[in-house]
């Protein structure tokens, strides 16, 4: 029986105020914050952070046979995204990696799909919510990311099993977005709302049903979805006490489209106790509702970092920066040549480097080389070195500097030379970073990211970040 | 390892340098034509009598042909070289050990730059190699700014005090500037306005950092023993140290950025084919790679010209200005003469030239030409990845 071995939340470090958005037109905006990803960060990226997160906290004998990844606002099209993750992850060459893209539904379709078994599934979903300034999306939308990875019981305990399920589904024009579009658009609200409430019902009660409970036998109600105004309508008509309504972070992070239900149910489950009922419902161009059973091992589950945690280590982001790094201000770039597009086949020979963050290490003198090299810079050895995974190994920062004149797409630049514990030193930038406070001995962590996009290729790589407040990294760990 | 050196084989008998600037009415072949023609004329001789050429540019031309078309050279080989900002000296070296060799009676070394035409502020590398995108993307701003910050933490030397020696730096390298034609900036700047002038990278301001210019510098090299068949005060080559890093100090943590292991290699194998053991006295004086005021500093300390962790103070003392024990960059340096990449190295020769020979105007002639012996110190890249030159010449043969 499949059932949820790991899960992750990832919430970016900026908020925007929505009260700035307000000021700033005289309009839009509202009470609370949303999460923005950083302008280094896109749906790729921030899935590559939740699913190393949730990676953390699995069982040591997962893994994964099959990588889905699903996002509305996916980097390429054409080419695969999963891929990337793939790489970031250091899976298998044999693991499929694929994407199930473009609508907000597929995130949670694509779990439903991994529930459904058999394999090893880590589903990864994130998005980027985007909306015309003052628009109810820009306020009410939110980025981010989350990762879960669903195993049967030979792949490691799970935390909560599947206990039943409920969908249903109608064609019907509510909210659309045809491609190449940076909006959604959607129709007037009331009449999505006499389309979502049945919908929604009826795969309520379809769900109960086959997990064999009345409503209040539920212990918990996460209810989400684009449609706020349906959310609302329904959530009264579910038949559950409303202390069992779960926050569905909307003053918080915003509603992070196809990322939303496993974000709030990875967030359940980080605070669940053994033997919970936990419904997921989630309307998206008709409903989808889960009802999950957690288990022992959620008592003694340990997340890597709990989105309650990320949500309370954020740092506010100005309006104009938001709007800047959106693409939708320009502002005065510094006087320096923006990078060339990478070459395809020098990526091609580099890829555990750049994507897996593997260095090498010396066999003989253990002096450790990032990006890894054949010939030793301590002693004679040639050819005498094994891998080095170092994403996971904090590092501390032995010098820094603000470069104010380097091409960057949000200068300046905060640049660091990172000595890694147990051996290792990189000179490499870093971000989600207050530079004023920065300091000699400050301690980082590693987190995957766009450094730029040229010719339309993305150039991912790693950059540190200080520790997030409350994860404070100890020598020698990796937490 | 042995380097043998070529003391006293080789002879400088005729130079040229530009005046180094934003030239935006002049192109590379306009520079080394001027420079050229100036080495040319002032050792005596024509185009067609020197037998081999080398040209140092790290961005304005590829192949020999980078100075054979331009002059048009009819029949002769000329050699391309690049080492980063160490490219004149480069150009220099290898023209040296050609004509040691014995394989030709003289040689000429020219090195160009046209950096002005980027559009850019500051160097915009030439290199177009296909990468991965994981290579580092900040300044040489930014890297040597890293360098302040941890001398100061090393020897105790306090932000204000560290900012102070810094401006210090740059003040005499103005000040001396302010003295020579060929400048790029030719005005004293004081340490108030060094001080306020705008952060660039890190702790670096403005006048932290060297000027950008176009430019050339040349310079005609023979046999010693011929040495006086062209001029009576010829320079005579005494030491021509190179060291390429193996760029692993951003790779060690047990570097700390508070000196360049590369430029105390390359020194250490200068002053041994010099023969000179104590350069604070011998050398009469230096010019090295100001490229940035960090860098200034530590190479003070690298080359011996004083005791790890008190540069600073001999800074503040007084001890490299133009009349101090032993004047460093009495040209203007980098900082106010300007930074034409390919050209830098040999126009440190030039002002050797100038001074050892009593040639420089008297209100920047130094103190100590008596000494005989002058350095040129010229490097390239990065703190932790760097390449490095030094050379020895003196005035007199032994």
């Amino acid at each position: 029986m499949q059932g949820i071995l790991s899960a992750a939340g990832y919430v970016p470090y900026r908020r925007l105020d929505r009260g700035t958005i307000t000021e700033t037109f005289a309009a839009g905006g509202g009470r609370g914050t949303r999460a923005v990803a950083g302008y280094d960060e896109d749906t790729t990226s921030m899935g590559v952070e939740a699913a190393r997160l949730a990676l953390r906290a699995a069982p040591s004998g997962a893994h994964p046979r099959t990588l889905a990844f699903s996002t509305t606002t996916p980097a390429y099209l054409d080419k695969t995204n999963a891929t990337a993750i793939h790489a970031a992850l250091r899976l298998d060459t044999d693991v499929l990696a694929a994407d199930f893209g473009g609508a907000i539904r597929s995130g949670l379709a694509a779990l439903t799909a991994a529930l459904h078994g058999p394999d090893p599934t880590l589903l990864v979903t994130a998005d980027v919510r985007d909306g015309l300034p003052t628009s109810a999306d820009e306020a009410a939308g939110g980025d981010g990311a989350a990762a879960i990875l669903v195993g049967s019981d030979t792949d490691g305990p799970a935390l909560a099993t599947l206990a039943g399920e409920g969908h249903t589904t109608e064609e019907f024009i509510d909210r659309w977005r045809t491609p190449g579009d940076n909006r959604s658009k959607v129709w007037e609200e009331r009449f999505g709302e006499t389309k979502y409430v049945p919908l929604g019902e009826q795969a309520w009660n379809a769900a109960l049903k086959s997990a064999e409970l009345s409503a209040d036998q539920v212990d918990q109600v996460i209810v989400t979805g684009a449609h706020a105004r349906a959310i609302r309508s329904l959530t009264a008509r579910l038949g559950v006490d409303k202390s069992k309504l779960a926050d569905d972070l909307s003053g918080s992070v915003g509603f992070t489209g196809a990322a939303h239900p496993a974000l709030l149910l990875a967030a359940a489950l980080e605070q669940a106790s053994p033997g919970q009922t936990i419904a997921l419902v989630a309307l998206a161009d008709g409903a989808d509702v889960l009802v999950f059973r957690t288990t022992d091992a959620v008592g003694t589950w340990k997340p890597a970092r709990a989105v309650a945690d990320q949500i309370a280590a954020g740092a506010p982001l100005s309006y104009g920066k938001f709007l800047t790094w959106r693409g939708v201000v320009t502002v005065e770039p510094p006087r320096r040549p923006e990078p060339d597009r990478i070459s395809a086949a020098v990526t091609g020979r580099t890829e555990h480097f750049k994507y897996g963050f593997v260095g090498s290490k010396d066999r003989t003198s253990d002096a450790l080389h990032l990006p890894p090299a054949r010939v030793s810079r301590v002693g004679d050895a040639v050819d005498d070195m094994e891998p080095a995974p170092m994403a996971d190994v904090p590092g501390t920062i032995a010098a820094f500097t603000i470069d104010r004149i380097a091409y960057s797409p949000s200068p300046p630049i905060v640049f660091a030379i990172v000595d890694f514990d147990g051996g290792g030193r990189l000179p490499i930038e870093l971000t989600d970073v207050n530079a004023d406070a920065l300091q000699v001995g400050d301690r980082v962590e590693m987190t995957f990211r766009r450094l730029f996009t040229a010719d339309g290729i993305h150039n991912y790589f790693w950059k540190a970040r200080p520790f997030p407040a409350g994860a404070q990294g100890k020598e020698g760990s990796s937490a | 390892m042995s380097s043998h050196g070529i003391k006293d084989q080789v002879a400088i008998v005729g130079m040229g340098c530009t005046k180094f600037g934003e030239h935006w009415s002049k192109n590379a072949d306009d520079l080394l034509i001027e420079s050229t023609t100036q080495a040319l004329n002032s050792a005596g001789v024509t185009k067609q009598d020197i037998d081999a050429y080398w040209v140092g540019t790290a961005m304005s031309g590829m192949s020999g042909m980078t100075v054979s078309r331009p002059l048009q050279l009819h029949n002769k080989p000329v050699t391309r070289v690049e080492n980063f900002c160490a490219t004149g000296s480069e150009a220099l070296r290898n023209a040296a050990y050609a004509v040691a060799s014995g394989a030709y009676d003289s040689a000429l070394a020219v090195g160009v730059e046209k950096v002005k035409d980027s559009g850019y502020q500051g160097l915009v590398g030439a290199g177009k190699t296909p990468t991965d995108g994981t290579n580092r993307t900040l300044t040489a701003a930014a890297m040597f700014a890293m360098c302040a910050p941890a001398y100061g933490n090393r020897y105790g030397v306090g932000d204000d005090q560290m900012r102070e020696v810094l401006a210090r730096i740059s003040w005499k390298n103005h000040y001396n500037g302010a003295r020579n034609e060929r400048a790029q900036f030719r005005k004293e700047v004081s340490m108030d306005t060094i001080c306020g002038a705008p952060l660039m990278a890190g702790g670096l301001r403005v006048f932290d950092c060297s000027g950008v210019a176009d430019g050339s510098a040349a310079a005609v090299l023979v046999r010693a023993e011929d040495a006086h068949q062209y001029t009576d005060r010829p320079l005579y080559v005494k030491a021509l140290a190179f060291v390429a890093g193996n760029a692993s100090g951003n790779a060690d943590p047990d570097y700390d950025y508070t000196y360049f292991p590369e430029i105390e290699a390359a020194g250490r194998d200068a002053y041994a084919q010099a023969g000179v053991t104590d350069p604070r006295s011998q050398l009469a004086m230096a010019e090295v790679h100001d490229c940035f005021t960090p860098a200034e500093l530590l190479i003070y300390e690298d080359l011996g010209f004083a005791e790890r962790g008190s540069a600073w103070k001999e800074v503040l003392a007084g001890t490299f200005d133009l009349a101090g024990d032993l004047p460093v960059n009495p040209d203007g340096g980098l900082k106010s003469f300007g930074h034409p990449v390919g050209a830098s190295g040999l126009r440190m020769f030039f002002e050797t030239w100038l001074q050892l020979r009593g040639d420089a105007p008297e209100e920047r002639r130094i103190a100590h030409a008596d000494r005989g012996l002058a350095l040129t110190h010229n490097l390239g890249g990065y703190p932790g990845e760097m390449v490095s030159f030094v050379g020895i010449v003196g005035n007199e043969l032994g």
